[in-house]
Order: C-alpha cells, then structure tokens, then sequence
C-alpha cells in the first residue's frame, strides 16, 4: 500500500461531495456536500504533508478548517434566514427572480 | 468497492509502493475505514432523511481523525474531532431541528435533465481526479517523523506562529467577522414596543378582570381534590376554584354533594348516609 491510496480515497470523497451539491434539494444537505468536499482536501493536504516531510501541508489543512468553521457560521444562518422568510429549505424554491 | 480495491495497486505507479513508508497496521486501518467512509458518503448522497444524512457525514469524519492520526497529524486528528465533529455537525444537526427534521426534498425537476447531468459530472469527477492522481509521479514519501520530532503540536505551533502569522492574524479577523455576519443574518427587528411589567398590570386592571389570585379547589369542602369546588361562607360552590380544564372536560364532581355532606355531618348523622345517586368519586372520608 503506498500513500497514493489516500490520494484516491480523498478523490472519491470530493467527487460524491460534488455530486451531493450538483443532485440533493435539501439547502442543508447540500451545506454538508460542501463540507464533505472539505475534508477530501484535508486529507488530501495531510498526505502530501506526509510525502513532503513537512508541517505546512498540516497548516494549511488546519487554516482550512478554520474557514470551514467561519462557513458553515455564515451559511446556516443564511439558511434559516431564508427558512424564515420562505418557510422552505429546498434550494429550487428560491427561484424569484424566475418569471 | 471490492473491484476498485482489487483494480487499484495495478493502476498505482511503482515508485511509491516499494518505499515501505506504511505499516501492515496503517493498511489494515485504511482498508478497515476506506470503505466505511466510502459508504457513509453515498449515505450522504442517498439518504431521504436529512439527520441520517448528517450522521453519515459524522461517520465520515470521525474515521478521516482516524486517518490522520495514523499519518502523523495528531494534532489534526484532535482538532478534526473536536471542531467538525463536535462544533460543525452539532451546529447542522441544530439548524436541521430548527428548520424541521420532515422537510422532504421535493422531486419535481426544475431544471430539465439536471439529475443525469449531475451523476454524469459526479462520475466524471471520479475518473478525472483518480485519473490525475493515478498518472502523477510523486517524490519518495518522506515521513513526518523528522518534522515531528518535538510532537506534532509543537511542530505545528511553530508553522502556526512563526511561518504563518500573519495568516493566522487574517484567519482571526475573518472568524470574528463571520460570527458577527451571523449576528446580524438572523437578527429580527422587533415590530412592536415591548411591555414591561407596570404596563401589564394597568391592562389587567383596566380590563377589569380578577387581580387576585384564584380560590383554591377543595377548601372548606370535606374534600380536597382538584376536582371538588371550593366553598363559600355560605355553602355554596365556587366554580372559579376548579380548574378551567377540568371544567371544560365536565370531570368537575358535584360541589353540592360535598356541601350536603357538611350539614348531615353538623345535624349529627354520618357523612354519606342517604343514597344520593351513584357517588363515583368512592367513600374516602379519612
């Protein structure tokens, strides 16, 4: 086993992020699309760090949590903002501007 | 799962399988949680309930701190656990309640075809980032253990506060900005003046009603349940002492009754002498 594989693990879990954002309704479900794509490149920085020898990937992962938290801070209160004025938290029915 | 396992050493190059850089304990791991956490992410995408799908993402987090534990990222693997898992998913999983956990996704396409082309774009995604990372020539793997030579909380500390600070700085700021951003998204604007309490006590006396508090159930009768009226110095029963509930169910007991009991027992006979109807509430003079 060499640390390629972790590469790949980290691309199978970005692409079914992706595709969690591109295929569910739900605001929230899409929200953790999002974050699943965030930790695939975690990991991924954590195992060049790794090939590397040095912290920095590490670092970066870590800044990325960080923005990952400030995020999700950002968007749930986004979400319920619109819950409230919606009563919806599908993402197709924000569709106003749509004559 | 099991065809890509077996089809993936033939696809990796041989430059990084001959290094011996993983343990047999790390491949057992890996292959223990890969598919876990491959499972869990398509629970992610195939779940109809919303809090199943969040567990699912908590699934996926977790193993990935095991993951990054075993690579040398202790520190990450705490921070993983303590931030995502334990601050993030909480946070979604309170916004989820918040929002209503039985809000179903709806199932009318509103753009045509978006489901095909979002599985075509998913599993090309697949091919083209596996692709990318089977085909690239890496270095020899090095190994943390050099740059984790004062524990890996450390070594980060000084990446952190030495190489990094002024990101660190940047990233400071940007959490602050973004709790206050959430202040004020979900800051509502009151639409009425608020009362305050001398202002509920002139309406309750303008309006008239009782100021006091109500009688109590039971008193002076020879009875103290809930259900029994209060009596007034005259003997006769006070509805208001009853509970409104048990009013309006009709489970009030006949005050009258418990009134009479008083002068038979005052004329010197028993309480429950005469046969004055069926008496459900049983004979429990003490």
């Amino acid at each position: 086993m060499s640390l390629t594989h972790y590469l790949v693990l980290s691309g199978i879990l970005f692409s079914i992020g992706a595709a969690t954002v591109l295929l569910r309704r739900n605001a929230i479900i899409v929200f953790m699309g999002v974050e699943l794509m965030l930790n695939a490149s975690n990991l991924l920085l954590v195992t060049f760090s790794r090939l590397h020898g040095t912290l920095d990937g590490q670092v970066m992962a870590f800044f990325v949590m960080v923005v990952a938290a400030a995020e999700v801070v950002v968007g749930l209160a986004i979400i319920v903002s619109i819950f409230r004025t919606r009563r919806s938290a599908s993402v197709d029915d924000i569709n106003l501007l749509k004559s | 799962m099991s065809a890509l396992a077996a089809a993936l050493p033939a696809a990796l190059p041989a430059t990084l399988a001959s290094t011996g850089q993983t343990s047999g304990g790390e491949e057992a791991l890996f292959w223990i949680l890969a598919p876990i956490m491959v499972i869990a992410a398509l629970g992610l995408l195939f779940a109809r309930k919303s809090v199943h799908a969040a567990l699912c993402l908590v699934v996926v987090m977790i193993s990935l701190a095991f993951i990054y534990v075993a690579q040398g990222a202790v520190f990450l693997g705490v921070v993983q656990v303590v931030v995502y898992t334990g601050a993030i998913m909480m946070l979604f999983l309170f916004v989820l309640m918040l929002v209503g956990v039985d809000s179903a996704d709806s199932l009318v396409e509103t753009i045509r075809g978006q489901r095909w082309i979002g599985w075509l774009a998913g599993l090309g995604l697949v091919a083209v980032l596996v692709g990318v990372i089977g085909t690239a020539v890496y270095p020899n793997p090095v190994g943390v253990e050099e740059a984790n030579e004062a524990s890996n909380p450390v070594g980060i500390a000084h990446a952190i506060f030495a190489d990094h600070v002024f990101a660190m700085e940047v990233v400071g700021s940007l959490l602050v900005t973004a709790a206050l951003g959430a202040l004020v998204l979900t800051h509502r604007r009151r639409l009425t003046t608020k009362r305050d309490q001398k202002e509920l006590a002139d309406l309750r006396v303008a309006g008239g009603h009782h100021l006091a508090p109500l009688p109590a159930p039971g008193v002076y009768a020879r009875h103290n349940a809930m259900d029994v009226p209060a009596l007034d110095p005259f003997g006769n029963p006070i509805e208001s002492s009853v509970p409104r509930v048990l009013r309006v169910r009709g489970q009030e007991a006949d005050a009258s009754e418990y009134a009479a009991r008083i002068d038979r027992v005052l004329a010197g006979r028993s309480a429950t002498e005469p046969p004055v109807g069926p008496d459900v509430e049983g004979e429990d003079d003490k």
